[in-house]
């Protein structure tokens, strides 16, 4: 039974609090960045499921039971590289938004729009929504 | 015969690239499309023959043995649902190349729609065959970032939320599955499927229920079981046509194999599992009454896609192996019906301009065969007999009158929500097709991908679907067979001997 040390574990705990803190909010550009520091939380916590640090593996300088695990590694690295491409994309995403939108704000969803409207029957039509031509 | 295992895989892939190279000649791309897809079935078919004969076939990739190396694994359960998937990303390709000729010419070329979507198609074979937690996830990836795209791609400014809620979801989803992959790591030191069922067992109780309700809710999210479906509803309806057919066919059925797969493979349960009893009684009811709510047609399309998500995860709660292959011939004959009901949707939306069911009608002087090509699939899914939905939902509700009273409880809501979706589906074919005939409306937003109210569909977007509506009358024709291969199927993931033993070789 390996422990797990506590900074790292507390490390991943702040990431993830932080990273769902900033997924919900309405800015574009907040959850890009809440989804790249949940994604460094995650691949920290891939780390810490390797097991406590040890010597480099593969090379052949120290014997297999000083090893550090390389296999997490291995998926860290291609979850790094998932996540830095679907970052990219989103930022993308955002721009185009701005650039039609003229903000990147994430607008209310269409039951939402349904309910205000009821409320309030006199409430513009923001855009298309489930009763409008597409 | 596992040397035939990659192709699946590496044949949409290498599709793909000649695709982009090829992003100057329209008709080059449109004929790797078809033959890549058209040899991915038969490799399917091929698998599925071979699987059921000889048991689980199993290509370990780079030549290093699991659970080092990955391994591609195809058993019955996988490789048919490739070979139904793949015939359904066929038929939905044939009808999206149409749809592009019409719209944009014979000449023109898309440098993004073809290479996508095969690197989809590829994406989903990885899913199904791969015998590996991580490369699971990876799979996952390739689909979902090829979705992203078709979901974006040229849209307006009204669709765009759409298309940011679905990416944000499907990421949040992605990355909970990487923890949940870490996790099961820091608990066993594997990864590999067949693996993790010898030693997730020796875990102490508390821990397996966490890793098995982590990857409950990650798969929950991603097949939109209630109360994580959502986004679904909201991203479907937006996008065009064949990639809505395309991924109400495919993806969420995707998710609910991933699911299937690892519960039984890595939880096995020894009774019924209760919280995803009330969790399919819940998405079969909130799904349909959802859908009996709506006045825009995709909307209602993927509240049912949603309710019928549930009767998928009934055949699963029931956790025996009559409901498991129940749940079996209900995702093959899930993932047919629901895209032919999308690209019907489609040749509707394109005819009357609107996916407003109040402002349609007449149809049926119109075009009549729409009529027929709309019932059918509609039928199918509400399970009238002699329909495929009929044989796969007598399948659930015989496994189910088998198991306990809460069960037998559930089948109930399984019958009221077939009789609710029957309503839902009269009611729009009462809208579109009864009444006075009603001119088709101009196309609001001419520059995005959605293009609607055209009023142009042509012979082989009518071809494509009525080959799909084959597909799944021919699972009703051939259900003896196809149930007698599931029961089979269902038995083996219970049994989780024959996976173990191909993956892991004797005496594991």
């Amino acid at each position: 039974m390996t422990t797990v040390n506590l900074v790292m574990a507390a490390t991943v705990g702040v990431l993830y609090g932080t990273g769902f803190t900033l997924l919900l909010s309405r800015s574009l550009m907040r959850v890009l960045i809440g989804v790249v520091v949940l994604g460094h939380g995650t691949n920290l916590l891939l780390q810490l499921a390797g097991g406590p640090p040890g010597r480099p593996p593969i090379l052949g300088v120290v014997p297999p039971e000083e090893f550090t695990d390389p296999l997490p590694q291995a998926l860290a690295l291609t979850a790094i590289v998932i996540t830095f491409a679907l970052t990219t994309f989103l930022l993308a995403l955002g721009y185009r938004s701005y650039v039609l939108v003229g903000h990147d704000e994430v607008q209310d969803d269409v039951e939402d729009r349904r309910i205000a409207r009821q409320k309030a029957p006199s409430a513009p039509l923001e855009d298309g929504n489930g009763e409008e031509p597409s | 015969m596992s040397s035939l295992l990659p192709l699946p895989v590496l044949l949409p892939m290498l599709g793909a690239a000649l695709s982009i190279v090829a992003s100057r000649w329209a008709t080059l791309q449109r004929v790797v499309g078809i033959v890549v897809l058209t040899a991915v079935a038969v490799t399917a078919a091929v698998l599925l023959v071979a699987a059921d004969g000889q048991g689980p076939i199993v290509a370990e990739l780079g030549g290093w043995p699991a659970p080092v190396g990955i391994a591609l694994v195809a058993d019955r359960l996988s490789a048919l649902l490739l070979l139904v998937s793949t015939l359904v990303t066929l038929a939905v390709l044939g009808y999206a190349i149409d749809q592009r000729i019409v719209d944009y010419g014979r000449a023109t070329a898309s440098t993004t729609f073809h290479p996508m979507y095969l690197m989809l198609c590829a994406g989903v074979s990885l899913a199904y065959l791969t015998a590996d937690l991580f490369t699971l996830f990876v799979a996952f990836e390739l689909m979902l970032t090829a979705s992203y795209v078709l979901i974006t791609r040229r849209t307006g400014a009204d669709r765009i939320r759409a298309g940011m809620t679905y990416v944000t979801v499907s990421l949040l989803s992605s990355l909970l599955f990487l923890t949940a992959v870490a996790m099961v790591y820091a608990a066993t030191g594997t990864v590999n499927l067949a693996d993790l069922a010898g030693r997730v067992g020796q875990l102490p109780a508390g821990l397996q229920t966490v890793l098995a309700l982590m990857l409950l809710v990650v798969f929950g999210i991603k097949a939109a079981i209630v109360p994580l479906h959502f986004w679904l509803p909201d991203s479907y309806p937006n996008a065009p046509g064949p990639v809505a057919a395309l991924f109400a066919g495919l993806l969420t059925k995707v998710s609910f194999y991933a699911l299937l797969r690892t519960q039984t493979l890595v939880f096995p349960r020894e009774e019924p599992w209760t919280l995803v009893l009330v969790l399919s009684a819940a998405t079969m009811l909130v799904g349909v009454l959802g859908a009996l709510a709506q006045n825009d047609l995709n909307r209602l399309l993927s509240f049912l896609l949603v309710s019928h998500i549930g009767f998928l995860l009934y055949g699963l709660a029931v956790f025996d192996a009559a409901g498991v292959s129940g749940a079996t011939l209900y995702a093959a004959h899930h993932i047919t019906v629901l895209a032919t009901l999308f690209l019907v949707s489609g040749l509707i939306t394109r005819r009357t301009g609107t996916v407003a069911l109040d402002r349609m009608g007449g149809l049926l002087r119109t075009s009549p065969g729409l009529a027929i090509l709309f019932a059918i699939p509609a039928l199918t899914l509400a399970g009238v007999p002699p329909t495929a939905g009929f044989v796969a939902k007598l399948a659930l509700l015989q496994a189910g009158a088998a198991s306990g009273p809460a069960e037998q409880a559930v089948a109930g809501v399984v019958v009221v929500a077939s009789l609710l979706t029957l309503y839902a589906l009269v009611r729009v074919w009462v809208r579109v097709f009864w009444g006075e005939p009603v001119p088709p409306e101009p196309d609001t937003d001419p520059d995005d991908e959605v293009l609607v109210g055209t009023a142009r569909t042509s012979v082989p977007m009518y071809a494509a679907t009525a080959g799909l509506i084959t597909v799944s009358l021919a699972i009703a024709v051939f259900a003896g067979p196809l149930a007698g291969m599931t029961e089979r199927a269902g038995v083996d993931l219970l049994d989780r001997g024959p996976y173990r033993v191909a993956v892991l070789g004797e005496g594991r």
